[in-house]
């Protein structure tokens, strides 16, 4: 017994030298192979998961360029259109147009934010109208209300109120166009279509959980047996957690990777589609409320962010289920008024 | 342990060298006791209560069998001896703590100073011989790196040192319930409860396994089998006690 008590000589030479020396310790193989996975990769359904992750992640990176693309395009807009604003001067009785014309040029360069200011002409009215009145017409036999383009300093612009007081005073019969009705429909409209887009972008993730939630369950109760082991040797929720976790991480970013590239390559398709395509007038209109299909760095980015939250979510979602599963679990198996 | 039994022919280390024995001490005189339970009373749903009003000791470094008949409660106490299921009523301390009190999350550490053995071994089918024993201690969060020798002895000393990289399924019965248990005592457990270890092998298996446990309780660990196998316990002397219709006598 008193040997019991003697901490042994630990030879601190490798195990390989050990065993020459320790006859006992001769014979086993010392070789042993990399460890296994705990939970091995085919007991957690890869499949169909997989494919539930990449739509998940096709439809946002599809929704995430389109919202993108709206933004930009109404930015577009809406610049292009504040850099102008139209004066129009409607005829009437008693009018000298020509001389309206110059007077609410000169009024409309006297404030201040006004960059320049310029007559839309005889000849460039007359071509304005040519779709509906042809080509030979005399355009001063006809009532045409005329324009002044006003173009405004688009950092520092005018004080719009304060030109149409003075147009008002000096030439009763023009009204000052600064768009502002349409660049704040348009505005509305593209705030409208981001805010869809963001709680389209949600319901696929949340999707996307819940999915990760049925499917970690389903693998959980497929490793039961493996769980069972681990409560017996001691293990905390987390470190079971992290077995399943990672597997579920490669699902994740795997499915992702697979949705992101094929919105890419949705987005590169249509991209050529608008370039080459003949100009009809469906590919026109596209373009228009479209702009370009264009995924330029960002929206490469974009897609990088979405496999990235999607994988992390995937995992993080494993690990909170697993953790909360085990607990429900360990709650249920203690408590021996819950079972019969 | 005045154990006298036959038929054993694994290779005993030499003391003092089997590493799961190294860091325990002897337990001091006057030691509370490992596991105390002090009018335990269990029911299942509104069932009628399979244990009523249990009051023992499981002393340090002490070995026991828990017998009686099939249906006495047996795996039930068993399962309250690991502090996976909660008593209805009464008081169990564990390691001088009273387990109502622990918190849930603390629990899984106080469970790796018990190891438990089942009948049906309970294996890891994927994991080698030498991966299933060294599970307990890549719970814990070790690397392999600094236990690999200890397992390698182990196995050795339970004679599996030529079955290392084999897989559960071409084990015979034997060895898997030699697997079993060297998972049960790699972490040098102070507790090492067996659910019918020897249920699933032949007798001269059982002599060897029983022989196990005993060098294991000589190394300081405390045992408790549960067992019917009358002609295992008749092997040796030790503390009997016996469940039946819920209630708990003691032989020592």
């Amino acid at each position: 017994m008193t040997s019991l008590q003697q901490k042994p000589a630990r030879p601190t030479a490798e195990g390989a030298d050990e065993a020459a020396e320790d006859k006992r310790a001769s014979r086993p193989q010392l070789q042993v192979r990399a460890m296994a996975p705990i939970v091995p990769p085919a007991n957690v359904s890869a499949n169909a998961l997989t494919i539930v992750i990449a739509i998940m992640a096709f439809l946002a990176c599809l929704t995430l360029g389109a919202v993108s693309m709206i933004q930009d395009t109404a930015a577009n807009w809406q610049s292009q259109i504040s850099r102008e604003i139209t004066i129009q001067i409607k005829p009437a009785d008693g009018l000298d147009m020509q001389d309206a014309l110059e007077t609410a040029r000169e009024t409309a360069l006297a404030i201040p934010g006004a960059r320049d200011a310029q007559i839309v002409g005889d000849a460039a009215t007359a071509r304005l109208l040519e779709p509906w009145l042809g080509d030979n017409f005399d355009i001063d036999q006809l009532p045409v209300p005329r324009l002044v383009i006003v173009t405004i300093d688009h950092s520092d612009p005018p004080d719009f109120d304060a030109m149409r007081a003075a147009l008002a005073q000096a030439v009763p019969a023009a009204y000052l166009d600064d768009h502002r009705t349409w660049v704040d429909r348009l505005v509305s409209m593209a705030r409208t279509t981001v805010l869809i887009g963001v709680c389209v972008l949600a319901l696929v993730f949340i999707a996307t959980v819940l999915t990760v939630v049925f499917a970690t369950r389903g693998a959980l109760t497929g490793n039961q047996h493996i769980v069972e082991v681990l409560h017996f040797v001691g293990a905390e929720a987390r470190f079971v957690a992290s077995q399943f976790q990672n597997h579920f991480l490669i699902i994740g970013i795997k499915g992702a990777i697979a949705g992101g590239v094929l919105a890419a390559l949705v987005f590169l398709a249509a991209n050529f589609w608008t370039g080459y395509a003949p100009a009809t007038p469906e590919s026109d209109q596209a373009m228009a409320l479209f702009g370009a299909f264009r995924i330029g760095l960002s929206g490469f980015f974009g897609i990088l962010a979405i496999i990235a939250v999607i994988g992390l979510l995937t995992a993080l979602t494993t690990r909170i289920t697993v953790i909360r599963t085990i607990r429900e679990i360990d709650v249920v198996r203690s408590d021996p008024s819950r079972m019969e | 342990m005045r154990a006298n039994c036959d038929g054993g022919d694994i290779a005993l280390p030499i003391w003092g060298r089997a590493p799961w024995g190294i860091g325990i001490a002897f337990a001091r005189v006057g030691n509370p006791a490992l596991i105390h339970f002090e009018n335990v009373g269990l029911r299942y749903g509104m069932g009628p209560e399979i244990l009523r009003d249990l009051t023992f000791d499981i002393p340090k470094r002490s070995f026991q069998f828990l017998t009686g008949p099939s249906g006495a409660g047996k795996t039930t106490l068993l399962r309250l001896l690991f502090m996976s299921l909660q008593p209805t009523r009464g008081l169990i301390n564990m390691f001088q703590r009273d387990i109502a009190t622990i918190p849930r999350e603390e629990l899984p550490l106080l469970r790796r100073r018990v190891g438990i053995v089942f009948q049906d071994f309970r294996l890891l089918d994927h994991l080698t011989t030498f991966e299933n024993v060294a599970l307990p201690l890549r719970v814990r969060g070790k690397e392999e790196a600094t236990y690999r020798r200890d397992v390698l002895e182990l196995l050795n000393w339970v004679g599996l040192g030529d079955r290392i990289n084999v897989l559960p399924a071409v084990l015979s019965g034997g060895e898997k319930q030699r697997v079993a248990i060297a998972r049960a005592i790699i972490d040098q457990p102070q507790l090492l409860l067996a659910d019918e270890p020897t249920g699933n092998v032949d007798p001269p298996m059982a002599r060897r396994l029983l022989r196990l446990f005993m060098e294991l309780n000589r190394l300081g660990t405390a045992v408790v089998i549960a067992t019917h196998d009358l002609s295992l316990m008749d092997q040796i002397d030790a503390r009997r006690m016996i469940l039946s219709q819920g209630r708990l006598d003691i032989y020592d």
